[in-house]
């Protein structure tokens, strides 16, 4: 079957791509000027202690080896220990990750839904006030960095109103209420930081695909203004905006790094930051790598749908 | 070519402006040195310091106007950096194609397959914290957009038949680049320039804001965020001021840069009025 | 007054406006269509027939109370069954578009929805305004495939738009037309897009639809030998006016108006047919080519000559491989085996071989002027920069030179400082021709040039091309799919179909009896400015 060749296909990028960033990010923090051994112990270390500490981390070996070690320790779940303190990274980022990702959702549950809303009222009413409102404040919303936005509801929200903790505070006996309250703040801080451009990227896809002569003959044709957009429009918009929403969800994973330090939220991109400041560069590996593997998978997500949507290629000629 | 600018636009320009003065001049404007402790901590604005002090006890009007010195200056640079690359390899790609195009597109799409966030923090957890280095990593990582955009935009012009004419005329690559196709290509590349700006405005204040961009006591209003921000929880807003700051600047080159967007399709013919 | 009983459209006095947004002004109404009247009885066709600008689909579409970019009726009156159709509700719409009006376009590969198949969209409209079940429905649309004569009706439906050929498509768009059963179908250009052996059997499937069901229709076309062929009356527009308003027959045979005999005139360029040289200018011999990076063959085996100051036409359809020759021969399309020669030395296969004489003798105009001119460089770096780039003429003499150039394509100097964009679709083409004439060149490759433009302003365009020849001897490919133009201006001929030149000689022979298969379906293909001139053909073939 051809479509399932395309899937595979695309797997297998997929996969090639990951190793390829892999490689990136140990080249990157491998191959660049700067001593690992020499910038955690910093300038006025003695030559002994260099030597010592280049041994213990095995930096005498050639950069290939330690590649294809490292490779193997992640194939099979171990991601090495952190230098400053000696603990199994795995462990640390566990109950991290699981963190970032429930906020991220939980941005994301209320994000995707607002802004295709939002798109398609601005669709509606296209070049009628609504549009130029929701046009207009978003595009002042994408210029607006998310410590501005996430200040700003510390400020009047958590602050001046005491609605919500203004310190996102996690523990594992919380309940999901409770954990749900604790990361409105900085969940509204992401959904703001993602609406902007996914919405304004949601229009722009709807606008061309009403432009269609197709949707002009199904007007033509005397169908109602919702059969036209259910039945003519939505079947082909649905792969773009998968396309745009991924995309949103990708840069989302990045928006959190700085949302979680904002609310000192206990995540993978607070453990990230913390640990690039301290130079800690197996901890810095492991938490890059895994940001990628989430960015490549949003964005094959996004590649697939597209092609199981597209009619061409589910009915080959 | 003036004609009819938006009242938008003019906002834009005017306080795009303003902003370009007090990083140029800012010596002269500033009322207080950059480093120097004229109060108390955290005062309230007051007459004689406008915008009250900083965490230190520092005027912050004057950190703020030495502040857009550094955080302008250093975007200027990377963002002059990421599409002078980007530019030159993208046109480059799109012209000679062949294995060069390949190699190109392929190591760009790799390296714009790890976000560009993620992947400056893993950098610069190894590099020394200085501002080569720093506009450096902002410049090249961004350039792969330009790349990309530059590459696109001048791939579809290549194919056109006035091209094709130079071609069969017997024009040499100089020719059709600088005459043929950079002309057509100038517009959209020049409001993507606007972005861009806008783009390492925010990437510089967020490495800032985590610590890993201008190190203290020199200040970018990113890191000027990250001195006052444990004033917010007690009610001081003073790091709302930079952070405003960057937002509005940003504001105000989107603004600029929308309407050019607008005046290339209104330029291309696209159906307008509808 | 009309008859009221037998009335279906009754246009009154229509104007139609729309506002228009300049970047450099302020927006202004203007108005497209202007004082228009015309009733068309049940089961009549009319035909709307104009230039591009006419307003002649503009007005088509008012027939469904439609206004596309803005478009709105902004005074008088369209009455339908006699009722005003220019005030009337949404719902009231839905159903007049729905069951009264059905609306056949130009491009049916893009108007069909491609995630939907055939037969659904076909249906649609009927099912939904409850005229027939949905198993009815697909019964009455098998019936309409097969009336179309569509191969395989009852299966044809169940195929994806993308996987059925053009000349189909507008077949299932007229079925898609038909399938309510409307008082009225509006079609616009239905036939347009299609090459010229196809738009025969698809035009015979209309006319014999529309004379079976009894349906009225408005057919909307630029060419006035088609629309003779399926319309009772003709009215001819012209920026948004009408010029004549008449029976067929009358406007054919004893046109009124002086743009009217303009129209029917077109192509009634003559040139005496001189005699092929021994010593030939240009020597195609047994050229193959392929697609780059395939090995599917779109030239095989190409042979022809072409003497200094004549014209050798190439005609065929769309993918003959009459536009790959074209690319062989320029050198941006090296072929797999034969030999070009020109002024009796071998041309480099590859461009870059080429020295800088070679290429100034070989020039080429192209199809659409719009893309073949930097919408960057005046009128002027476009006429100058072959002077500069191989005479060396700078300044002064460039300048004499360019305003020579304009003079000689019938345009004055004040031309020299705008830009293609702020010039007709004529001139543009003008100035093409300049550019190729300012290389002095012994040939000129003309690709498809008239083929974007209106009839009269590509009269024109062959006119001068004439002229030039005369003057300037200089030589012409030309590539074509019209044969109305390959008799105004060929001196041979040859004809390709799908890689192959299945006939090659002068004018005369090859428009003589007896013809092979190909060129006999070719040459009754193209529609005759004739009433009746489809029902022979079809008689005929």
């Amino acid at each position: 079957m051809y479509i399932l060749t395309l899937l595979a296909k695309r797997l297998v990028i997929s996969a090639f791509l990951l190793l390829a960033v892999s490689a990136l990010i140990f080249a990157g923090t491998e191959v660049l000027p700067g001593d690992v051994a020499q910038s955690i112990l910093g300038q006025s270390a003695t030559p002994e202690a260099l030597a010592n500490l280049r041994r213990d981390m095995g930096l005498n070996e050639p950069a290939l080896a330690r590649y294809f070690s490292w490779l193997g320790g992640i194939a099979q779940g171990d991601l090495g220990t952190a230098l400053t303190n000696g603990s199994d990274i795995a462990d640390a980022i566990g109950k991290r990750l699981y963190n970032t990702v429930f906020l991220a959702s939980v941005a994301a549950v209320v994000a995707v839904p607002l802004a295709i809303g939002l798109g398609l009222l601005a669709v509606r009413f296209k070049n009628l006030w609504p549009d130029k409102l929701i046009s207009g404040t978003t595009l002042a919303l994408i210029s607006l960095p998310e410590f501005f936005i996430g200040y700003l509801m510390i400020y009047f929200v958590a602050v001046k109103l005491g609605w919500f903790p203004s310190v996102a505070t996690v523990y594992e006996s919380m309940t999901f209420t409770e954990r749900l309250s604790a990361v409105a703040l900085p969940a509204a801080t992401l959904t703001f930081v993602v609406l902007a451009h996914m919405m304004r990227m949601t229009r722009a896809t709807i606008l061309n695909v009403m432009q269609s002569a197709y949707i002009e003959t199904a007007e033509l044709k005397g169908l109602s203004a919702f059969r036209v957009i259910a039945k003519h429009a939505l079947p082909n918009a649905i792969a773009p905006i998968v396309n745009v929403v991924m995309l949103n969800l990708a840069y989302l994973v990045v928006g959190v790094v700085v949302v979680e330090v904002i609310f000192v939220y206990p995540g993978m991109g607070q453990y990230l930051v913390d640990h690039v400041s301290k130079r800690d560069v197996p901890v810095v590996q492991a938490c890059g790598l895994i940001f990628a593997a989430f960015y490549i998978g949003l964005n094959m997500v996004a590649d697939i749908v597209a092609i199981v949507a597209n009619p061409r290629i589910r009915h080959p000629r | 070519m003036f004609r009819n600018i938006p009242l938008s636009a003019i906002v834009g320009l005017v306080l795009t402006s303003l902003f370009l003065l007090a990083a140029i001049f800012a010596p002269w404007i500033a009322p207080h040195g950059l480093g120097e402790t004229v109060g108390s901590v955290w005062e309230p604005s007051s007459a004689q310091y406008w915008l009250g002090t900083d965490n230190l006890g520092r005027d912050l009007l004057s950190r703020m106007i030495y502040g857009a010195r550094t955080t302008i200056f250093i975007a200027l640079m990377a963002t002059a950096l990421s599409f002078s690359l980007g530019t030159l390899l993208g046109l480059t790609a799109a012209v000679v194609g062949g294995w060069f195009d390949l190699l190109m597109s392929r190591f760009v799409d790799l390296l714009m397959s790890i976000p560009t966030l993620i992947f400056a923090l893993v950098v610069l957890s190894v590099l020394p914290g200085n501002l080569v280095t720093l506009i450096l990593v902002m410049g090249i990582l961004d350039s792969t957009r330009v790349y990309r955009l530059a590459r696109a935009v001048a791939v579809d012009i290549n194919v056109m038949e006035y091209v094709e004419a130079a071609r069969l005329r017997g024009e040499g690559r100089v020719w059709i680049v600088f005459r043929e196709i950079l002309p057509n290509a100038l517009t959209p590349l020049i409001a993507e320039l606007g972005l861009r700006f806008i783009f390492q405005v925010l990437f510089l204040s967020a490495l800032s804001f985590l610590g890993l961009g201008i190190q203290p006591p020199d200040a970018d209003w990113g890191g000027m965020v990250k001195e006052n921000k444990d004033g917010i929880i007690f009610g001081i807003p003073a790091a709302l001021i930079p952070a405003g700051a960057i937002a509005l600047l940003a504001i105000s080159v989107n603004l600029i840069a929308d309407w050019i967007l607008n005046r290339t399709t209104d330029l291309k013919g696209g159906r307008s009025g509808q | 007054m009309v008859n009221s009983d037998t009335v279906l459209l009754d246009v009154r006095h229509l104007q139609l406006s729309a506002m228009a947004y300049p970047p450099d002004a302020k927006p202004h109404k203007i108005t497209i269509v202007d004082d228009v009247s015309f009733t068309l009885e049940k089961g009549q066709v009319l035909g709307l027939i104009g230039e591009s600008g006419a307003g002649k689909s503009t007005i088509g579409l008012a027939a469904m109370a439609y206004g596309r970019g803005g478009v709105h009726i902004s005074s008088g009156e369209v009455l339908l069954n006699g009722v005003d159709i220019s005030d009337a509700s949404r719902k009231e719409l839905r159903r007049i578009r729905g069951l009264q009006v059905c609306y056949v376009s130009q491009s049916a590969a893009a108007g069909f929805n491609p995630a939907h198949r055939l037969i659904d969209q076909v249906v649609e409209s009927t099912v939904l305004n409850r005229i027939a079940s949905r198993k009815d429905a697909q019964a009455r649309a098998i019936a309409l495939f097969d009336t179309l004569g569509l191969p395989n009706p009852e299966t044809i439906g169940n195929r994806y738009p993308h996987q059925v050929s053009g000349g189909q498509l507008q077949r299932v768009m007229t079925a898609m037309a038909l399938c309510s059963e409307p008082d009225l179908i509006v079609f616009d250009e239905p036939t347009t897009a299609l090459d010229v052996t196809t738009q025969i059997d698809v035009l015979a499937a209309i006319k014999r639809a529309i004379k079976k069901t009894g349906v009225a229709a408005l057919y909307i076309s630029h060419d006035l030998a088609v629309v003779a062929q399926v319309s009772d009356k003709i009215m001819v527009l012209r920026n948004g006016k009408t010029v004549e308003f008449d029976e067929t027959r009358s406007i054919i045979e004893a046109p009124k108006e002086q743009y009217t005999r303009e129209l029917v005139n077109v192509r009634g360029i003559e040139h005496e047919q001189k005699v092929p040289s021994d010593n030939p200018l240009l020597t195609i011999d047994g050229i193959s080519a392929a697609y780059p990076g395939t090995d599917i063959h779109v030239l095989k085996h190409v042979s022809m000559q072409l003497s200094a100051g004549q014209t050798l036409a190439i005609v065929g359809e769309s993918g003959s491989g009459k536009s790959t020759l074209a690319r062989v021969i320029t050198g941006l399309l090296p072929p797999k085996s034969g030999t070009i020669n020109f002024d009796n030395q071998q041309l480099p296969p590859y461009l870059k071989k080429r020295s800088r004489e070679e290429l100034q003798q070989l020039q080429m105009i192209y199809q659409m002027a719009d893309v073949a001119m930097n919408p960057r460089h005046t009128v002027g770096t476009i006429i100058g920069r072959p002077l500069t780039y191989y005479f060396k003429l700078r300044g002064k003499a460039r300048r004499d030179r360019v305003a020579e150039l304009l003079d000689s394509i019938e345009m004055g100097t004040g031309f020299t400082d705008r830009y293609p964009a702020e010039l007709s679709g004529g001139q543009k083409q003008r100035v093409c021709i300049a550019r190729a004439l300012a290389a002095k060149p012994r040939l000129i490759i003309c690709d498809e040039v008239t083929s974007a433009l209106d009839p009269l302003v590509a009269d024109g365009i062959l006119k001068l091309l004439l002229d030039l020849q005369a003057r300037e001897n200089v030589a012409y490919l030309f590539i074509t799919h019209d044969l109305a133009t390959v008799k105004a201006i060929a001196d041979s001929i040859a004809i390709m179909h799908q890689g192959k030149v299945v006939r090659y000689g002068t004018k005369s022979d090859v428009l003589k009896p007896p013809f092979d298969d190909y060129t006999e379906l070719l040459l009754s293909s193209v529609p005759q400015m004739q009433a009746g001139w489809l029902d022979e053909a079809i008689a005929r073939q």
